[in-house]
């Protein structure tokens, strides 16, 4: 769609302003809202099935991945009635075990491509890098764009990296990975910057925008995640392209988790309140989900022995 | 966005509700004279109730002459070892008092939203805490008078006679009593007639902190009482808060004699929205600009000035965001809006609203079902609207907002100044040398630049024009309640 | 044959011209000791009307001017009476019957208070503004800025210090006025309105009533565009009431009668008397 800086400029340049006070404190009223009983039950289920449980560690092996895989299938293997999770998230290297160990269950499995989490690659590496994980069988493919390009004012080769990597996600029978852009907003620095960084990633052709790679502080916020929310409201509005959110990192309790589905309801709308269109990447999240899960089935508090630890 | 479409799951908010039972409410209340709770004179009484269902609260007293003349001797006898005692002594007793109020405010905020019909999450969040803050803030100044700015040697005024609105009881009475308090003053206030509640269990907390009997008095009733207490020959300051009409009143009854007069009175404040406006974050102001507090708010931003090449973007968010507005028992923590506070004002609104319709406007709200008991008025907003409209120049004091364009900053300007109110107003630019012009044009006491309904005790707060004179809040706060020999005769700080 | 000298004509001074006023009538004005001094200019309400809207149009210009500039412009003025010490002591003698001596201190006095109010323009908002540091993340800002249109009753007897020490203050601030001058004793202000008309203050900014404030100030007061009132000069305390109470129409400002001694170094009360204080908020982020 865009074929020049000058057109990214354009674009990006009639975007409004973001007023940080203003935000945060709409963020911070969001956080208020009390969601209890039926409510508070009915949210838990949605955020377990949001969930791309994720493991990113250097000291990752097959076994560490089979029991994720196995807890993402069976959260609670106390009740049958606990929703399944949305994915598993994994390093490149470890998709196939993750596909392998997961089945044809409904569950996806998405990569973290594109020289995760730095993006400090040059391009056909990249490209490899996401190429390989697709052929591995990953479903969702999670890559970050290029912050340093971004700062120094190249918005053209973020766009154009983007478009390169959506169409290295395409398989050979024509369908295709989806395709996540960590915007890794903490390093973004300002709002200004996160709400042209969404533009950029969904004109590129996102499927989802994700706020960050849990590796840099600080990670997924409710502000960043309400701004990247009208982010894909508008874009909707505007192109009628429907794009996904995903906060990824620091979110760990259920508490927590409320308060963005709260946010969601409220500001992108029902229709992205679901596991197609918004995602939580976390992974101790989904214990407190299943202990608040727990304490309302049985009106008791579980302890963390009473969820399983993968 | 997974490979198999999940479809979405509507999240339906259940009913939250804060307990009651915090509040300890009793059949009937009377005068607080002298630091004592005391039958009215003539045992007159009226009703007040819970604006969301119409039960009735409390039978509370109707302070008669007699019982009017009773509070102002007790503050002027007061008024003798008050303003004598060492300011840091004074400072003491408003900071307990400070502290009281934060260990109650739960308390408090629920007793203000059952008697005023404000949602918990305004009064737990907003009023409360500020009413501490507020005493907190003047506790400090009271030893510290010499550099209010007026002089070496300022000195209280004597007595004060308060009378406070309805729209934020407990507010308007910290914002009163905090400033007269710490200058030395004491004072008689009273109470909206259908809001004296909170006020009431203020004096308990007087009695709590043991402040000293006749420094605050608090005398319900209604209009005749108020009128009453503001001509009282032995009262030396007089502050009001609430209409602009009543505000006219009191100024002719205090004309001729030496007593000080401070008035916070109506508003019709215009939002200004240019094209560069951080938009999300002006739809948000436009809301809390009109919809906080169900739009009871004498700054409240009730006319919305778009630029036309923006309006309808604007008003397509609006909209859309006015859809999630939760309107509602007041004491569900979930609630936005809360219920209109008495029958009286719900006509008001009503009427009001209703030339907008008969003046051609458009009358737009969201889908929303209103309890059916108690008042309440939904969300409004009229499109359409010229300064030439009832809904653009008068005080409607309720949740409707009147939207109006214009094309240059000049236009704006000359729109938003052209009222005889000058209480409030707000303007949205990403540019700062626009903000910093369109500020300094604006014929208002409080300009909101990128944000909109933001209070704070150090910070001035009052009108120009008919929105009334004098400031409350900040060091101009203080000065409304003392004088110094330092300024020549017959002037005033 | 001595010669026979030219009198002069008293008029009104209304933006910055000099008419007569607009209903013909003229009255009297004597001495201490009853000699006739001058037919002064008898303004009518329709005069105090034109007044009012020859403020009202002078004031954004006025407001709007930089403080620094107010400032040189009333210092300017200073210098001009100044230049007219002769003629003002004249006025002050025939006046208030004075001896030309103590006349002349209190013209010394006069040009030293208007040039202290001179010096007051670009330091009120460092004197009465403030930064107010809140409970939030929002940059704060009071700072004070003129009601409008000023209607000033002039001390009846001090006819010039009187009047510099009630007309300095409303319009160093940016304020515009509308002076009804001592009945009596209206010679010095009709000078000083000769003095402002070939100053640089624009016209409209000084509006010069001779006439009697008991017929011009109900008009004055019950204006609808006039935004405050100083009542210092009436004497009068049913007239000084009832003005008050008509004020209240749309809650004027009103400065209520006094009798201060004008020698004595003044304070900024009578400036802030007619100063609105204007807060702006806005937010701090990145």
């Amino acid at each position: 769609m865009l074929g020049s800086a000058a057109d990214v400029r354009t674009v990006l340049g009639d975007l409004s302003g973001v007023d940080q006070v203003g935000l945060e404190a709409r963020a911070a009223a969001l956080a208020t809202r009390s969601i209890k009983k039926d409510a508070k039950r009915t949210a838990i289920d949605l955020a377990i099935s949001m969930v791309d449980l994720t493991t990113l560690e250097g000291a990752d092996t097959p076994g560490k991945v089979r029991s994720l895989a196995a807890k993402a299938l069976r959260p609670d293997p106390s009740d049958a009635t606990c929703p399944q999770v949305a994915a598993v998230c994994v390093y490149p290297d470890l998709v196939a075990t993750a596909r392998e160990a997961l089945g044809d269950a409904p569950v996806g499995v998405a990569s973290v491509a594109t020289a995760f989490p730095s993006g400090r690659a040059a391009l056909p590496i990249k490209i490899a890098d996401t190429e390989n994980a697709v052929a591995a069988g990953a479903s969702e493919i999670d890559m970050v764009i290029d912050r340093g390009a971004f700062l120094a004012g190249d918005l053209l080769k973020v766009y154009e990296e983007i478009v390169a990597v959506r169409a290295a996600c395409e398989r050979r029978d024509g369908t295709r990975a989806h395709l996540k852009v960590i915007l890794e907003t903490g390093e973004l620095a300002t709002y200004d910057n996160v709400r042209r960084a969404s533009w950029l990633a969904m004109l590129a052709g996102a499927d989802f925008i994700k706020t960050s790679t849990g590796k840099v502080a600080p990670a997924a916020t409710l502000p960043v995640t309400l701004l990247m929310l009208e982010a894909v409201r508008d874009f909707r509005d505007t192109f009628g392209v429907q794009v996904g959110v995903k906060p990824a990192g620091g979110i760990r309790t259920t508490k927590d988790a409320i308060k963005y589905l709260v946010t969601v309801n409220e500001t992108a709308g029902v229709d992205w309140m679901t596991p197609t269109w918004f995602r939580f990447g976390a992974s101790s999240l989904l214990n407190d989900l299943l202990m608040q899960r727990q304490k309302l089935e049985t009106g008791r508090y579980a302890g963390p022995d009473y969820v399983t630890i993968d | 966005m997974a490979d198999h479409a999940v479809p979405p799951t509507p999240l339906d908010y259940a009913p939250a509700p804060e307990s009651r039972s915090i509040v300890d409410l009793q059949p009937s209340y009377g005068l607080f004279i002298d630091g004592a709770f005391t039958e009215g004179a003539d045992g007159r009484t009226f009703k007040t109730v819970n604006p969301a269902t119409e039960e009735v609260l409390a039978e509370v007293t109707e302070a008669t002459d007699a019982d009017v003349d009773a509070a102002v001797a007790a503050a002027r006898r007061a008024f003798c070892t008050w303003s004598r005692m060492p300011g840091r002594e004074r400072a003491k007793y408003l900071y307990r008092i400070a502290r009281i109020l934060a260990e109650r405010s739960r308390e408090l905020a629920v007793l203000e939203s059952l008697d005023n019909g404000k949602p918990i999450k305004e009064s737990r969040d907003v009023d409360i805490p500020l009413v501490s803050q507020w005493f907190f803030y003047y506790a400090g100044w009271a030893d510290k008078l010499a550099y209010a700015g007026l002089g070496a040697t300022p000195r209280p005024l004597g007595v004060a006679a308060q009378v406070i609105p309805w729209n934020f009881p407990l507010l308007m009475l910290a914002w009163k009593i905090a400033p007269a308090l710490a200058a030395g003053n004491t004072v008689v206030l009273k109470p909206a007639e259908t809001t004296p509640l909170t006020a009431l269990l203020f004096a308990e907390i007087c009695q709590q902190a043991d402040l000293p009997p006749g420094v605050v008095n608090i005398v319900t009733g209604a209009g005749a009482t108020g009128q009453t207490l503001v001509s009282h020959p032995d009262v030396d300051k007089v502050a009001f808060t609430g209409s602009t009409d009543v505000g006219r009143q009191i100024a002719r009854a205090v004309a001729g004699t030496d007593k000080r007069l401070t008035l916070e009175l109506g508003g019709k404040a215009a939002n200004i929205v240019f094209e560069d406006a951080p938009m999300d974050q002006a739809v948000e102001g436009i809301v809390s600009g009109i919809f906080f507090n169900q739009g009871h708010v004498c700054c409240a931003g009730s006319r919305l000035l778009v630029q036309e090449n923006v309006y309808d973007e604007v008003m397509e968010r609006l909209k859309r965001r006015m859809t999630t507005l939760r309107v509602g028992d007041p004491l569900d923590k979930n609630t936005d809006i809360g219920a209109i506070n008495s029958r009286e004002q719900l006509d008001r609104i009503t009427a009001l609203a209703s030339t907008g319709d008969e003046e051609g406007a458009e009358r737009w709200s969201p889908p929303c079902e209103l309890p059916s008991s108690g008042y309440w008025y939904a969300p409004t907003v009229f499109t359409g609207v010229t300064q030439a409209h009832r809904i653009a120049r008068e005080e409607i004091f309720g949740p409707v907002l009147s939207v109006l364009t214009f094309r240059t900053p000049d236009e704006a300007v000359a729109k938003a100044n052209n009222t005889p109110y000058g209480l409030s107003a707000g303007v949205w630019t990403e540019k700062g040398s626009r903000i910093l012009a369109i500020a300094d044009r604006l014929r208002a006491g409080v300009v909101w630049a990128n944000t909109f309904n933001k209070f704070d005790p150090a910070s001035p707060f009052g009108g120009y024009k008919e929105s009334g004179y004098g400031r409350e809040g900040g060091r101009q706060g203080l000065a409304a309640y003392l004088t110094s020999s330092d300024l020549q005769e017959g002037e005033t700080a | 044959m001595s010669r026979l000298d030219v009198r002069k004509t008293y008029k009104l001074y209304i933006g910055g011209a000099f008419p007569r006023s607009e209903s013909g009538h003229t009255y009297e004005v004597s001495d201490t000791k009853g000699r006739f001094l001058a037919n002064a200019a008898k303004a009518s309400r329709k005069d105090a009307r034109d007044a009012v809207v020859a403020a009202r149009k002078a004031f954004g210009g006025w407001a709007g001017r930089t403080p620094y500039n107010r400032g040189q412009i009333l210092y300017r003025v200073a210098e001009m009476i100044e230049g007219r010490h002769e003629q003002f002591t004249a006025d002050v003698v025939a006046a208030e019957g004075l001896t030309k001596a103590q006349a002349a201190k209190v013209v010394d006095a006069a040009i030293d208070r208007w040039v202290w109010y001179a010096g007051w323009a670009d330091k009120l908002a460092q004197v009465t503004g403030n930064a107010n540091q809140v409970a939030g993340p929002f940059f704060n800002l009071s700072s004070p800025e003129p009601t409008g249109v000023v209607a000033v009753a002039a001390p009846a007897d001090d006819s010039l210090l009187g009047l510099v020490s009630v007309l300095a203050p409303v319009i160093v601030s940016g304020n515009t006025a509308v002076v009804v001058t001592s009945y009596e004793r209206p010679l010095a202000a009709v000078t000083l309105s000769e003095v402002l008309a070939t100053s640089d203050v624009p016209g409209g900014v000084v509006n010069v009533l001779t006439g009697d404030v008991a017929e011009l100030g109900p008009w004055l007061a019950a204006h609808l565009d006039v935004n405050a009132l100083d009542l210092t000069g009436v004497t009068d305390a049913d007239l000084a009431t009832t003005l008050e109470a008509e004020a209240a129409v749309n809650l004027k400002r009103v400065l209520r009668p006094s009798a201060p001694d004008w020698t004595a170094e003044p304070s900024i009360a009578r400036m802030t008397a007619f100063l609105e204080t204007k807060t702006v908020w806005h937010p701090v982020g990145v």
